[in-house]
Protein backbone atom coordinates (compact mmCIF):
# COMPACT_ATOMS: atom_id res chain seq x y z
CA UNK A 1 0.00 0.00 0.00
CA UNK A 2 1.18 3.60 -0.56
CA UNK A 3 2.12 5.49 2.00
CA UNK A 4 -0.02 8.41 3.18
CA UNK A 5 0.13 11.39 1.90
CA UNK A 6 1.85 14.04 4.11
CA UNK A 7 -0.99 16.14 5.92
CA UNK A 8 -1.43 19.59 4.57
CA UNK A 9 -1.50 22.27 6.99
CA UNK A 10 -5.72 23.60 8.09
CA UNK A 11 -4.96 27.49 8.37
CA UNK A 12 -7.83 29.55 9.52
CA UNK A 13 -8.42 32.77 7.34
CA UNK A 14 -10.93 34.33 9.50
CA UNK A 15 -13.71 32.93 10.19
CA UNK A 16 -15.44 31.90 6.95
CA UNK A 17 -12.73 30.15 5.16
CA UNK A 18 -9.84 28.09 5.84
CA UNK A 19 -6.29 27.63 3.45
CA UNK A 20 -5.71 24.23 2.78
CA UNK A 21 -1.89 24.40 2.64
CA UNK A 22 -0.09 21.72 0.55
CA UNK A 23 3.39 23.64 0.29
CA UNK A 24 5.04 26.67 1.11
CA UNK A 25 6.35 26.65 -2.15
CA UNK A 26 5.70 26.51 -5.72
CA UNK A 27 6.03 22.67 -6.62
CA UNK A 28 4.21 20.94 -9.18
CA UNK A 29 3.22 17.95 -7.13
CA UNK A 30 1.41 20.56 -4.70
CA UNK A 31 -0.36 22.25 -7.28
CA UNK A 32 -1.68 18.57 -8.50
CA UNK A 33 -3.22 17.52 -5.17
CA UNK A 34 -4.74 21.02 -4.55
CA UNK A 35 -6.47 20.66 -8.14
CA UNK A 36 -7.30 17.56 -7.15
CA UNK A 37 -9.39 18.29 -3.90
CA UNK A 38 -10.99 21.42 -5.44
CA UNK A 39 -12.09 18.58 -8.06
CA UNK A 40 -13.87 16.30 -5.34
CA UNK A 41 -15.51 19.36 -3.53
CA UNK A 42 -16.88 20.59 -6.46
CA UNK A 43 -17.91 16.56 -7.64
CA UNK A 44 -19.19 16.13 -3.80
CA UNK A 45 -19.82 19.30 -2.52
CA UNK A 46 -19.63 19.91 1.47
CA UNK A 47 -22.82 21.62 2.71
CA UNK A 48 -21.85 24.81 3.74
CA UNK A 49 -18.70 25.53 1.37
CA UNK A 50 -19.69 28.80 -0.69
CA UNK A 51 -16.70 29.17 -3.20
CA UNK A 52 -13.28 27.51 -4.09
CA UNK A 53 -9.83 29.30 -5.16
CA UNK A 54 -7.03 27.24 -6.24
CA UNK A 55 -3.41 28.82 -5.94
CA UNK A 56 -0.43 27.16 -6.56
CA UNK A 57 0.15 25.43 -3.10
CA UNK A 58 -3.23 25.55 -1.15
CA UNK A 59 -7.11 25.73 -1.59
CA UNK A 60 -8.90 28.28 -0.14
CA UNK A 61 -11.91 27.05 0.71
CA UNK A 62 -14.96 29.88 1.44
CA UNK A 63 -17.60 28.45 4.15
CA UNK A 64 -20.76 29.78 5.22
CA UNK A 65 -19.78 29.61 9.43
CA UNK A 66 -23.84 29.33 10.02
CA UNK A 67 -23.78 26.32 8.42
CA UNK A 68 -20.57 24.09 9.45
CA UNK A 69 -18.14 25.18 11.53
CA UNK A 70 -14.40 25.51 11.45
CA UNK A 71 -13.42 22.45 13.16
CA UNK A 72 -16.03 20.05 11.37
CA UNK A 73 -14.86 21.60 8.17
CA UNK A 74 -11.53 21.02 8.92
CA UNK A 75 -11.72 17.43 9.50
CA UNK A 76 -13.93 16.65 6.10
CA UNK A 77 -11.18 18.77 4.16
CA UNK A 78 -8.09 16.55 5.74
CA UNK A 79 -9.94 13.19 5.17
CA UNK A 80 -11.04 14.30 1.24
CA UNK A 81 -6.86 15.44 1.34
CA UNK A 82 -6.12 11.74 1.95
CA UNK A 83 -7.71 10.84 -1.43
CA UNK A 84 -5.21 9.70 -3.79
CA UNK A 85 -5.19 12.04 -6.80
CA UNK A 86 -7.69 10.93 -9.37
CA UNK A 87 -6.45 10.41 -12.75
CA UNK A 88 -7.22 13.63 -14.77
CA UNK A 89 -9.29 13.15 -17.33
CA UNK A 90 -10.35 15.49 -20.69
CA UNK A 91 -7.53 17.80 -19.63
CA UNK A 92 -8.00 20.77 -21.85
CA UNK A 93 -5.42 21.77 -24.12
CA UNK A 94 -5.28 25.36 -25.80
CA UNK A 95 -2.83 26.81 -28.06
CA UNK A 96 -2.71 30.79 -27.33
CA UNK A 97 -1.14 32.63 -30.42
CA UNK A 98 1.30 35.33 -29.35
CA UNK A 99 3.16 38.35 -30.86
CA UNK A 100 6.68 38.69 -29.42
CA UNK A 101 8.80 41.57 -28.99
CA UNK A 102 8.74 45.20 -30.12
CA UNK A 103 6.04 47.21 -29.19
CA UNK A 104 3.88 44.14 -27.99
CA UNK A 105 6.81 42.66 -25.91
CA UNK A 106 9.45 45.54 -24.52
CA UNK A 107 11.63 42.91 -22.62
CA UNK A 108 11.74 40.46 -24.51
CA UNK A 109 15.64 42.10 -25.72
CA UNK A 110 16.65 43.01 -22.38
CA UNK A 111 15.42 39.34 -21.50
CA UNK A 112 17.95 37.83 -23.93
CA UNK A 113 20.82 40.09 -22.65
CA UNK A 114 20.53 39.19 -19.49
CA UNK A 115 19.83 35.54 -20.12
CA UNK A 116 23.26 35.80 -23.11
CA UNK A 117 21.30 34.67 -26.04
CA UNK A 118 19.59 35.96 -29.04
CA UNK A 119 15.52 37.35 -28.56
CA UNK A 120 15.10 33.87 -31.18
CA UNK A 121 16.33 31.89 -28.94
CA UNK A 122 14.48 33.34 -26.28
CA UNK A 123 11.16 33.15 -28.18
CA UNK A 124 11.72 29.31 -29.58
CA UNK A 125 12.54 28.12 -25.55
CA UNK A 126 9.28 29.96 -24.69
CA UNK A 127 6.87 28.50 -27.01
CA UNK A 128 8.53 25.05 -26.71
CA UNK A 129 7.40 24.92 -23.08
CA UNK A 130 4.17 22.83 -22.45
CA UNK A 131 1.95 24.59 -19.56
CA UNK A 132 -0.53 24.20 -17.08
CA UNK A 133 -2.81 26.97 -15.73
CA UNK A 134 -2.02 26.88 -11.79
CA UNK A 135 -4.14 29.58 -10.78
CA UNK A 136 -5.90 32.32 -12.09
CA UNK A 137 -5.99 35.57 -9.91
CA UNK A 138 -4.91 38.80 -8.88
CA UNK A 139 -7.23 40.51 -11.80
CA UNK A 140 -9.81 38.78 -13.96
CA UNK A 141 -8.84 35.99 -15.89
CA UNK A 142 -4.78 36.32 -14.87
CA UNK A 143 -3.27 33.01 -15.39
CA UNK A 144 -0.63 32.29 -13.90
CA UNK A 145 1.07 28.69 -15.91
CA UNK A 146 3.61 26.41 -14.37
CA UNK A 147 6.12 24.45 -16.87
CA UNK A 148 8.65 27.28 -17.88
CA UNK A 149 11.77 26.41 -18.85
CA UNK A 150 15.29 26.59 -16.21
CA UNK A 151 16.41 28.28 -19.01
CA UNK A 152 14.01 31.26 -18.84
CA UNK A 153 14.17 31.87 -15.26
CA UNK A 154 15.00 34.70 -13.75
CA UNK A 155 14.14 37.29 -10.96
CA UNK A 156 11.16 39.84 -11.22
CA UNK A 157 11.83 43.46 -11.93
CA UNK A 158 12.72 45.24 -9.00
CA UNK A 159 10.61 47.88 -10.05
CA UNK A 160 7.00 46.95 -10.88
CA UNK A 161 5.46 48.67 -14.13
CA UNK A 162 2.41 50.27 -12.89
CA UNK A 163 0.55 49.62 -16.37
CA UNK A 164 1.19 46.84 -18.89
CA UNK A 165 -1.28 45.68 -21.62
CA UNK A 166 -4.07 43.94 -21.82
CA UNK A 167 -3.16 40.19 -23.04
CA UNK A 168 0.76 40.69 -21.92
CA UNK A 169 2.55 37.46 -21.78
CA UNK A 170 5.24 37.75 -19.53
CA UNK A 171 7.65 35.69 -17.23
CA UNK A 172 8.56 35.93 -13.91
CA UNK A 173 10.61 33.59 -10.99
CA UNK A 174 9.92 30.25 -12.36
CA UNK A 175 6.56 31.43 -13.99
CA UNK A 176 5.12 32.42 -16.93
CA UNK A 177 1.40 33.99 -17.67
CA UNK A 178 -1.67 35.32 -19.61
CA UNK A 179 -2.54 38.64 -18.83
CA UNK A 180 -6.16 39.83 -19.78
CA UNK A 181 -6.55 43.04 -18.19
CA UNK A 182 -4.37 46.00 -18.61
CA UNK A 183 -2.60 46.77 -14.79
CA UNK A 184 0.27 46.69 -12.50
CA UNK A 185 3.05 43.98 -13.34
CA UNK A 186 6.36 43.05 -12.39
CA UNK A 187 6.95 40.67 -14.75
CA UNK A 188 9.32 40.61 -17.85
CA UNK A 189 7.22 41.25 -20.81
CA UNK A 190 7.73 38.84 -23.97
CA UNK A 191 4.73 39.65 -25.68
CA UNK A 192 1.17 40.06 -26.64
CA UNK A 193 -1.53 37.63 -27.49
CA UNK A 194 -4.99 38.97 -28.88
CA UNK A 195 -7.08 36.07 -26.99
CA UNK A 196 -8.84 37.42 -23.82
CA UNK A 197 -9.16 35.36 -20.92
CA UNK A 198 -12.24 36.90 -19.39
CA UNK A 199 -14.70 38.87 -21.82
CA UNK A 200 -18.00 39.85 -20.78
CA UNK A 201 -20.85 39.52 -23.02
CA UNK A 202 -18.54 36.11 -24.64
CA UNK A 203 -19.66 32.64 -23.82
CA UNK A 204 -17.47 31.23 -22.01
CA UNK A 205 -17.03 34.89 -19.70
CA UNK A 206 -13.64 32.73 -18.39
CA UNK A 207 -11.62 30.96 -20.98
CA UNK A 208 -9.18 29.12 -19.00
CA UNK A 209 -9.56 26.68 -15.66
CA UNK A 210 -7.19 25.95 -13.33
CA UNK A 211 -5.61 22.41 -14.60
CA UNK A 212 -5.79 23.44 -18.13
CA UNK A 213 -3.11 22.63 -20.61
CA UNK A 214 -1.49 25.87 -22.72
CA UNK A 215 1.04 26.01 -25.14
CA UNK A 216 2.17 29.13 -27.29
CA UNK A 217 2.66 29.74 -30.80
CA UNK A 218 4.08 32.04 -32.42
CA UNK A 219 2.51 35.03 -34.90
CA UNK A 220 3.56 38.30 -36.55
CA UNK A 221 2.25 41.67 -36.22
CA UNK A 222 -0.20 41.68 -38.75
CA UNK A 223 -2.09 38.29 -37.81
CA UNK A 224 -2.11 39.63 -34.22
CA UNK A 225 -3.88 42.58 -35.27
CA UNK A 226 -6.65 40.66 -37.04
CA UNK A 227 -6.70 38.21 -34.15
CA UNK A 228 -7.18 41.39 -31.85
CA UNK A 229 -10.47 42.70 -34.26
CA UNK A 230 -12.02 39.13 -33.90
CA UNK A 231 -11.81 39.07 -30.27
CA UNK A 232 -13.09 41.81 -30.14
CA UNK A 233 -16.17 40.68 -31.93
CA UNK A 234 -16.13 37.52 -29.49
CA UNK A 235 -14.31 35.02 -31.03
CA UNK A 236 -11.94 33.13 -29.20
CA UNK A 237 -9.02 32.95 -31.15
CA UNK A 238 -7.07 30.46 -28.46
CA UNK A 239 -6.99 26.99 -30.15
CA UNK A 240 -9.08 24.03 -28.73
CA UNK A 241 -7.09 20.98 -29.27
CA UNK A 242 -7.94 17.25 -28.59
CA UNK A 243 -7.84 16.56 -25.19
CA UNK B 1 -40.78 55.40 -13.37
CA UNK B 2 -38.52 58.50 -11.78
CA UNK B 3 -35.25 59.18 -11.95
CA UNK B 4 -32.62 59.97 -9.28
CA UNK B 5 -29.82 62.71 -10.62
CA UNK B 6 -26.65 62.78 -9.25
CA UNK B 7 -26.43 66.64 -8.70
CA UNK B 8 -22.82 66.64 -7.48
CA UNK B 9 -20.62 63.78 -5.93
CA UNK B 10 -16.99 63.05 -4.95
CA UNK B 11 -14.99 60.34 -5.49
CA UNK B 12 -15.43 56.70 -3.86
CA UNK B 13 -18.76 57.16 -4.46
CA UNK B 14 -20.20 53.89 -6.11
CA UNK B 15 -23.28 51.81 -6.64
CA UNK B 16 -22.70 48.33 -4.20
CA UNK B 17 -24.74 45.67 -2.92
CA UNK B 18 -23.82 42.34 -1.26
CA UNK B 19 -21.61 41.79 -4.22
CA UNK B 20 -20.73 39.04 -6.87
CA UNK B 21 -19.69 35.71 -5.74
CA UNK B 22 -18.59 32.51 -7.39
CA UNK B 23 -15.81 33.65 -9.97
CA UNK B 24 -12.58 34.50 -7.19
CA UNK B 25 -11.43 30.97 -8.97
CA UNK B 26 -11.19 33.05 -11.94
CA UNK B 27 -9.58 36.30 -10.45
CA UNK B 28 -12.96 38.27 -10.07
CA UNK B 29 -12.88 39.98 -6.86
CA UNK B 30 -16.32 39.98 -4.95
CA UNK B 31 -16.74 43.85 -4.65
CA UNK B 32 -19.33 44.89 -2.49
CA UNK B 33 -20.74 47.25 0.25
CA UNK B 34 -17.55 48.22 2.40
CA UNK B 35 -20.03 48.16 5.35
CA UNK B 36 -22.50 45.84 4.84
CA UNK B 37 -24.62 46.53 8.28
CA UNK B 38 -25.29 49.73 6.97
CA UNK B 39 -25.99 48.70 3.72
CA UNK B 40 -28.71 46.52 4.51
CA UNK B 41 -30.28 49.18 7.23
CA UNK B 42 -30.86 51.49 4.36
CA UNK B 43 -32.65 48.74 2.25
CA UNK B 44 -34.62 47.93 4.89
CA UNK B 45 -35.82 50.79 5.50
CA UNK B 46 -37.62 51.35 2.23
CA UNK B 47 -38.48 47.69 2.23
CA UNK B 48 -35.66 46.29 -0.28
CA UNK B 49 -34.26 43.00 0.23
CA UNK B 50 -30.91 43.66 2.48
CA UNK B 51 -28.45 43.48 0.08
CA UNK B 52 -30.20 45.07 -2.99
CA UNK B 53 -27.64 47.96 -4.94
CA UNK B 54 -27.67 50.99 -3.45
CA UNK B 55 -25.80 54.07 -3.26
CA UNK B 56 -22.20 53.96 -1.44
CA UNK B 57 -21.55 57.25 -1.00
CA UNK B 58 -17.79 57.92 -0.09
CA UNK B 59 -16.07 61.06 2.50
CA UNK B 60 -17.34 63.72 0.52
CA UNK B 61 -20.42 65.63 0.13
CA UNK B 62 -22.91 64.47 -2.28
CA UNK B 63 -26.61 65.71 -3.97
CA UNK B 64 -29.12 63.81 -4.92
CA UNK B 65 -32.30 65.17 -7.34
CA UNK B 66 -35.51 63.48 -7.79
CA UNK B 67 -36.85 64.13 -11.59
CA UNK B 68 -40.06 62.67 -14.09
CA UNK B 69 -41.48 61.94 -9.73
CA UNK B 70 -40.85 61.22 -6.45
CA UNK B 71 -38.25 59.18 -5.42
CA UNK B 72 -38.38 57.82 -1.76
CA UNK B 73 -34.68 57.05 -0.17
CA UNK B 74 -33.15 56.02 3.14
CA UNK B 75 -29.74 56.90 4.32
CA UNK B 76 -27.48 55.11 6.91
CA UNK B 77 -24.00 54.74 7.67
CA UNK B 78 -21.09 57.31 8.20
CA UNK B 79 -22.92 60.58 10.17
CA UNK B 80 -23.45 63.51 7.97
CA UNK B 81 -25.25 66.75 7.53
CA UNK B 82 -28.43 66.46 5.28
CA UNK B 83 -30.66 68.82 3.73
CA UNK B 84 -33.67 67.75 2.20
CA UNK B 85 -35.22 71.23 0.46
CA UNK B 86 -34.28 72.76 3.10
CA UNK B 87 -35.51 70.75 6.01
CA UNK B 88 -32.78 69.05 8.00
CA UNK B 89 -33.30 65.13 7.18
CA UNK B 90 -31.85 62.56 9.84
CA UNK B 91 -29.71 59.67 9.58
CA UNK B 92 -31.17 56.05 9.67
CA UNK B 93 -34.19 57.35 8.45
CA UNK B 94 -36.37 57.09 4.97
CA UNK B 95 -37.42 60.91 3.58
CA UNK B 96 -39.52 60.80 0.26
CA UNK B 97 -37.61 63.52 -2.76
CA UNK B 98 -40.55 65.22 -4.30
CA UNK B 99 -40.38 65.75 -8.11
CA UNK B 100 -37.60 68.39 -8.27
CA UNK B 101 -36.28 68.42 -4.77
CA UNK B 102 -32.84 67.80 -3.62
CA UNK B 103 -30.96 66.21 -0.88
CA UNK B 104 -27.79 67.77 -0.22
CA UNK B 105 -25.32 65.77 2.05
CA UNK B 106 -22.34 66.90 3.77
CA UNK B 107 -18.79 65.53 4.29
CA UNK B 108 -18.49 62.57 6.73
CA UNK B 109 -18.03 63.51 9.99
CA UNK B 110 -16.43 59.93 12.57
CA UNK B 111 -16.87 57.39 9.78
CA UNK B 112 -16.15 57.19 5.51
CA UNK B 113 -19.21 55.53 3.50
CA UNK B 114 -22.74 56.37 4.06
CA UNK B 115 -25.59 54.43 2.37
CA UNK B 116 -28.79 55.72 -0.03
CA UNK B 117 -30.84 53.11 -0.49
CA UNK B 118 -34.03 53.72 -2.99
CA UNK B 119 -37.20 52.56 -2.54
CA UNK B 120 -37.42 49.79 -5.61
CA UNK B 121 -33.68 49.32 -5.78
CA UNK B 122 -31.38 50.79 -9.07
CA UNK B 123 -32.29 49.61 -12.28
CA UNK B 124 -29.11 47.87 -13.96
CA UNK B 125 -28.05 44.80 -15.64
CA UNK B 126 -26.67 42.53 -12.96
CA UNK B 127 -23.45 40.71 -13.97
CA UNK B 128 -22.25 37.72 -11.86
CA UNK B 129 -25.74 38.16 -9.90
CA UNK B 130 -24.54 41.73 -8.67
CA UNK B 131 -24.93 45.49 -10.04
CA UNK B 132 -22.21 46.24 -7.24
CA UNK B 133 -18.87 48.26 -9.09
CA UNK B 134 -15.60 46.40 -10.13
CA UNK B 135 -14.24 49.86 -12.35
CA UNK B 136 -10.53 47.87 -12.25
CA UNK B 137 -12.59 44.97 -13.96
CA UNK B 138 -15.35 46.76 -16.02
CA UNK B 139 -18.06 45.65 -14.27
CA UNK B 140 -20.71 47.40 -12.31
CA UNK B 141 -24.65 48.70 -13.29
CA UNK B 142 -25.64 51.41 -14.72
CA UNK B 143 -22.38 52.57 -14.32
CA UNK B 144 -18.94 50.27 -14.35
CA UNK B 145 -17.21 53.05 -12.96
CA UNK B 146 -17.91 55.07 -9.50
CA UNK B 147 -20.45 57.76 -9.92
CA UNK B 148 -20.31 61.18 -11.26
CA UNK B 149 -22.60 64.30 -11.23
CA UNK B 150 -24.65 64.34 -13.84
CA UNK B 151 -25.09 60.43 -13.91
CA UNK B 152 -28.83 59.49 -13.87
CA UNK B 153 -30.46 55.88 -12.48
CA UNK B 154 -33.91 54.72 -13.08
CA UNK B 155 -35.81 54.50 -9.98
CA UNK B 156 -39.08 53.54 -9.12
CA UNK B 157 -41.67 56.23 -8.37
CA UNK B 158 -42.23 56.74 -4.44
CA UNK B 159 -44.80 54.29 -2.97
CA UNK B 160 -46.32 57.18 -0.75
CA UNK B 161 -45.20 54.51 2.37
CA UNK B 162 -45.12 56.33 5.71
CA UNK B 163 -41.44 57.07 6.65
CA UNK B 164 -39.97 54.87 9.39
CA UNK B 165 -36.35 55.00 11.36
CA UNK B 166 -34.31 52.12 12.09
CA UNK B 167 -33.08 51.91 15.48
CA UNK B 168 -29.16 50.23 15.35
CA UNK B 169 -27.16 49.07 18.17
CA UNK B 170 -24.95 51.50 19.55
CA UNK B 171 -21.67 51.76 18.04
CA UNK B 172 -19.14 50.56 19.66
CA UNK B 173 -15.40 52.08 19.39
CA UNK B 174 -13.77 48.72 20.69
CA UNK B 175 -10.69 47.06 19.28
CA UNK B 176 -11.22 45.40 15.84
CA UNK B 177 -11.45 41.87 16.26
CA UNK B 178 -9.11 39.48 14.53
CA UNK B 179 -8.44 35.88 14.44
CA UNK B 180 -4.62 35.38 13.93
CA UNK B 181 -3.36 33.72 10.63
CA UNK B 182 -3.36 32.00 7.87
CA UNK B 183 0.54 32.99 8.23
CA UNK B 184 1.13 34.28 11.67
CA UNK B 185 3.92 32.22 12.21
CA UNK B 186 5.82 34.26 9.41
CA UNK B 187 5.97 37.10 11.98
CA UNK B 188 6.96 35.13 15.22
CA UNK B 189 7.16 38.03 18.36
CA UNK B 190 5.90 41.02 15.62
CA UNK B 191 2.71 39.39 16.51
CA UNK B 192 3.00 40.88 19.72
CA UNK B 193 3.82 44.16 18.42
CA UNK B 194 1.09 43.92 15.81
CA UNK B 195 -1.61 43.42 18.49
CA UNK B 196 0.04 45.85 21.05
CA UNK B 197 0.28 48.94 19.31
CA UNK B 198 -2.08 51.55 18.14
CA UNK B 199 -2.90 51.85 14.22
CA UNK B 200 -3.91 55.00 11.98
CA UNK B 201 -5.41 54.23 8.96
CA UNK B 202 -3.20 56.03 6.21
CA UNK B 203 -4.75 58.68 3.81
CA UNK B 204 -3.72 56.29 0.90
CA UNK B 205 -6.56 54.05 1.44
CA UNK B 206 -9.18 52.84 -1.07
CA UNK B 207 -11.67 50.02 -1.81
CA UNK B 208 -9.14 47.10 -2.15
CA UNK B 209 -7.17 48.17 0.84
CA UNK B 210 -6.72 50.20 3.65
CA UNK B 211 -2.83 50.89 4.37
CA UNK B 212 -1.48 50.98 8.17
CA UNK B 213 0.67 53.11 9.75
CA UNK B 214 2.11 52.25 13.03
CA UNK B 215 5.34 50.34 13.90
CA UNK B 216 7.58 48.19 11.38
CA UNK B 217 6.52 44.42 11.92
CA UNK B 218 8.86 42.82 10.37
CA UNK B 219 8.91 39.16 8.73
CA UNK B 220 11.01 36.03 10.64
CA UNK B 221 11.64 34.48 6.42
CA UNK B 222 11.52 37.37 3.93
CA UNK B 223 8.48 38.97 2.91
CA UNK B 224 7.32 36.99 -0.39
CA UNK B 225 5.40 33.99 0.02
CA UNK B 226 3.80 31.98 -2.53
CA UNK B 227 0.62 33.73 -3.79
CA UNK B 228 -2.39 32.42 -2.31
CA UNK B 229 -5.77 33.30 -1.93
CA UNK B 230 -7.41 36.23 -0.02
CA UNK B 231 -10.63 36.90 1.66
CA UNK B 232 -12.16 40.07 2.88
CA UNK B 233 -9.90 41.48 5.78
CA UNK B 234 -6.72 39.41 5.40
CA UNK B 235 -4.13 41.92 6.74
CA UNK B 236 -0.94 41.28 4.89
CA UNK B 237 2.79 42.55 5.36
CA UNK B 238 3.93 43.78 2.32
CA UNK B 239 8.35 44.41 2.21
CA UNK B 240 8.13 47.76 4.23
CA UNK B 241 6.29 46.05 7.27
CA UNK B 242 3.25 48.84 7.62
CA UNK B 243 0.28 46.00 7.45
CA UNK B 244 -2.57 46.60 4.38
CA UNK B 245 -5.89 45.44 5.20
CA UNK B 246 -7.64 43.85 1.84
CA UNK B 247 -11.16 45.43 1.34
CA UNK B 248 -14.11 43.91 -1.09
CA UNK B 249 -11.86 45.20 -3.91
CA UNK B 250 -8.57 43.05 -3.43
CA UNK B 251 -6.80 40.87 -5.49
CA UNK B 252 -8.23 37.33 -5.12
CA UNK B 253 -4.35 35.73 -4.25
CA UNK B 254 -1.52 38.09 -2.33
CA UNK B 255 1.84 37.25 -2.46
CA UNK B 256 2.40 38.85 0.89
CA UNK B 257 2.24 37.02 4.25
CA UNK B 258 -0.84 37.43 6.37
CA UNK B 259 -0.60 38.17 10.12
CA UNK B 260 -4.63 38.17 10.98
CA UNK B 261 -7.39 38.13 9.08
CA UNK B 262 -10.26 40.84 10.30
CA UNK B 263 -13.27 39.26 12.05
CA UNK B 264 -16.44 39.09 9.95
CA UNK B 265 -18.42 41.04 12.30
CA UNK B 266 -16.24 43.91 12.28
CA UNK B 267 -15.45 44.43 8.94
CA UNK B 268 -17.99 47.08 8.49
CA UNK B 269 -16.91 49.07 10.99
CA UNK B 270 -13.39 48.83 10.61
CA UNK B 271 -14.43 50.39 6.82
CA UNK B 272 -15.71 53.12 8.63
CA UNK B 273 -12.74 54.39 10.88
CA UNK B 274 -11.38 57.36 9.22
CA UNK B 275 -8.13 57.52 8.06
CA UNK B 276 -6.41 59.17 10.76
CA UNK B 277 -8.03 57.74 13.54
CA UNK B 278 -6.44 55.48 16.00
CA UNK B 279 -7.13 51.63 16.89
CA UNK B 280 -6.33 48.54 18.17
CA UNK B 281 -6.78 45.25 16.92
CA UNK B 282 -7.52 42.33 19.32
CA UNK B 283 -7.15 38.82 18.96
CA UNK B 284 -10.05 36.67 19.30
CA UNK B 285 -10.25 32.51 19.06
CA UNK B 286 -12.23 30.60 16.38
CA UNK B 287 -15.39 29.78 18.49
CA UNK B 288 -15.53 33.53 19.52
CA UNK B 289 -15.46 35.08 15.91
CA UNK B 290 -17.61 32.46 14.48
CA UNK B 291 -19.98 33.36 17.62
CA UNK B 292 -20.19 36.62 16.62
CA UNK B 293 -20.39 35.94 13.21
CA UNK B 294 -23.24 34.79 13.54
CA UNK B 295 -24.81 37.15 16.04
CA UNK B 296 -24.18 39.45 13.17
CA UNK B 297 -26.17 37.52 10.52
CA UNK B 298 -28.51 37.03 12.86
CA UNK B 299 -29.12 41.06 13.54
CA UNK B 300 -29.23 41.39 9.37
CA UNK B 301 -31.79 39.06 9.59
CA UNK B 302 -34.13 40.54 11.61
CA UNK B 303 -33.65 44.55 11.08
CA UNK B 304 -36.97 44.63 10.15
CA UNK B 305 -37.68 44.39 13.49
CA UNK B 306 -36.12 47.49 14.47
CA UNK B 307 -37.98 49.81 12.27
CA UNK B 308 -40.31 52.89 13.93
CA UNK B 309 -42.70 54.36 12.61
CA UNK B 310 -41.45 58.33 12.81
CA UNK B 311 -44.50 59.70 15.28
CA UNK B 312 -43.05 63.89 15.28
CA UNK B 313 -40.55 65.96 14.31
CA UNK B 314 -38.80 65.43 17.86
CA UNK B 315 -37.38 62.09 16.83
CA UNK B 316 -36.33 63.45 13.81
CA UNK B 317 -34.18 65.94 15.79
CA UNK B 318 -33.23 63.47 18.26
CA UNK B 319 -31.79 61.00 15.74
CA UNK B 320 -30.34 64.20 14.03
CA UNK B 321 -28.29 65.21 17.21
CA UNK B 322 -27.14 61.74 17.48
CA UNK B 323 -25.93 62.00 14.17
CA UNK B 324 -23.69 65.11 15.31
CA UNK B 325 -22.39 63.44 18.53
CA UNK B 326 -20.98 60.35 16.80
CA UNK B 327 -19.40 63.05 14.24
CA UNK B 328 -17.89 64.79 17.12
CA UNK B 329 -14.48 63.24 16.08
CA UNK B 330 -13.74 65.28 13.13
CA UNK B 331 -12.69 63.33 10.36
CA UNK B 332 -9.16 64.27 9.02
CA UNK B 333 -10.27 63.41 5.50
CA UNK B 334 -9.91 66.13 2.94
CA UNK B 335 -10.35 66.13 -1.03
CA UNK B 336 -6.73 65.65 -1.24
CA UNK B 337 -5.55 62.65 0.52
CA UNK B 338 -8.93 60.38 -0.17
CA UNK B 339 -7.00 58.71 -3.30
CA UNK B 340 -8.69 56.99 -6.18
CA UNK B 341 -6.18 54.32 -7.30
CA UNK B 342 -4.21 52.27 -5.46
CA UNK B 343 -0.42 52.39 -5.66
CA UNK B 344 1.10 49.24 -7.29
CA UNK B 345 2.86 48.50 -4.29
CA UNK B 346 -0.81 47.45 -2.69
CA UNK B 347 -0.98 44.93 -5.23
CA UNK B 348 1.24 41.69 -4.30
CA UNK B 349 1.21 40.12 -7.23
CA UNK B 350 3.31 36.68 -7.06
Amino acid sequence: MAAPFSQPRLLPSGDSAITVEFSRNIDDPANQRVLALDRTLAQTPITGVTETVPTYRSLLVHYDPLLIGFDALSERLAALAQLPVPPVVNTRRWRIPVVYGGQHGIDLEDVARSLKTTPDDIVARHVAGDYRVAMIGFTPGWSYLSGLADSLQMPRRQNPRLLTPAGTISIGGVQTGVQCLAGPSGWHLLGQTAVRTYQLHRDPIFLLEPGDRVTFCAVDAKTFAEQDRAAERGEIVAELMAS
Amino acid sequence: MSKLVISAIGPASSVQDGGRYGAQRYGLTPSGAMDRLALAAANCLVANDPFDAAIEIGPFGATFTARDGAVRVALTGAPRSADLAGRAAALNTSMTLAEGESLTLGFARGGCFSYLAVEGGIRGEPMFGSLAVNARAGLGSPYPRPLQAGDELQVAAASGAAERRIELPAATDGPIRVVMGPQDDEFGDATKLFLDSEWKISATSDRMGYRLEGPVIRHLHGHNIVSDGTVNGSIQVPGNGQPIVLMPDRGTSGGYPKIATVATADHGRFAQIPPGSGFRFKAIGMAEAQAEARKFQQMLRTLPDRLRDIENFDLNLEALQHANLAGAAVSAVDAGTWQIAAPADALAQD
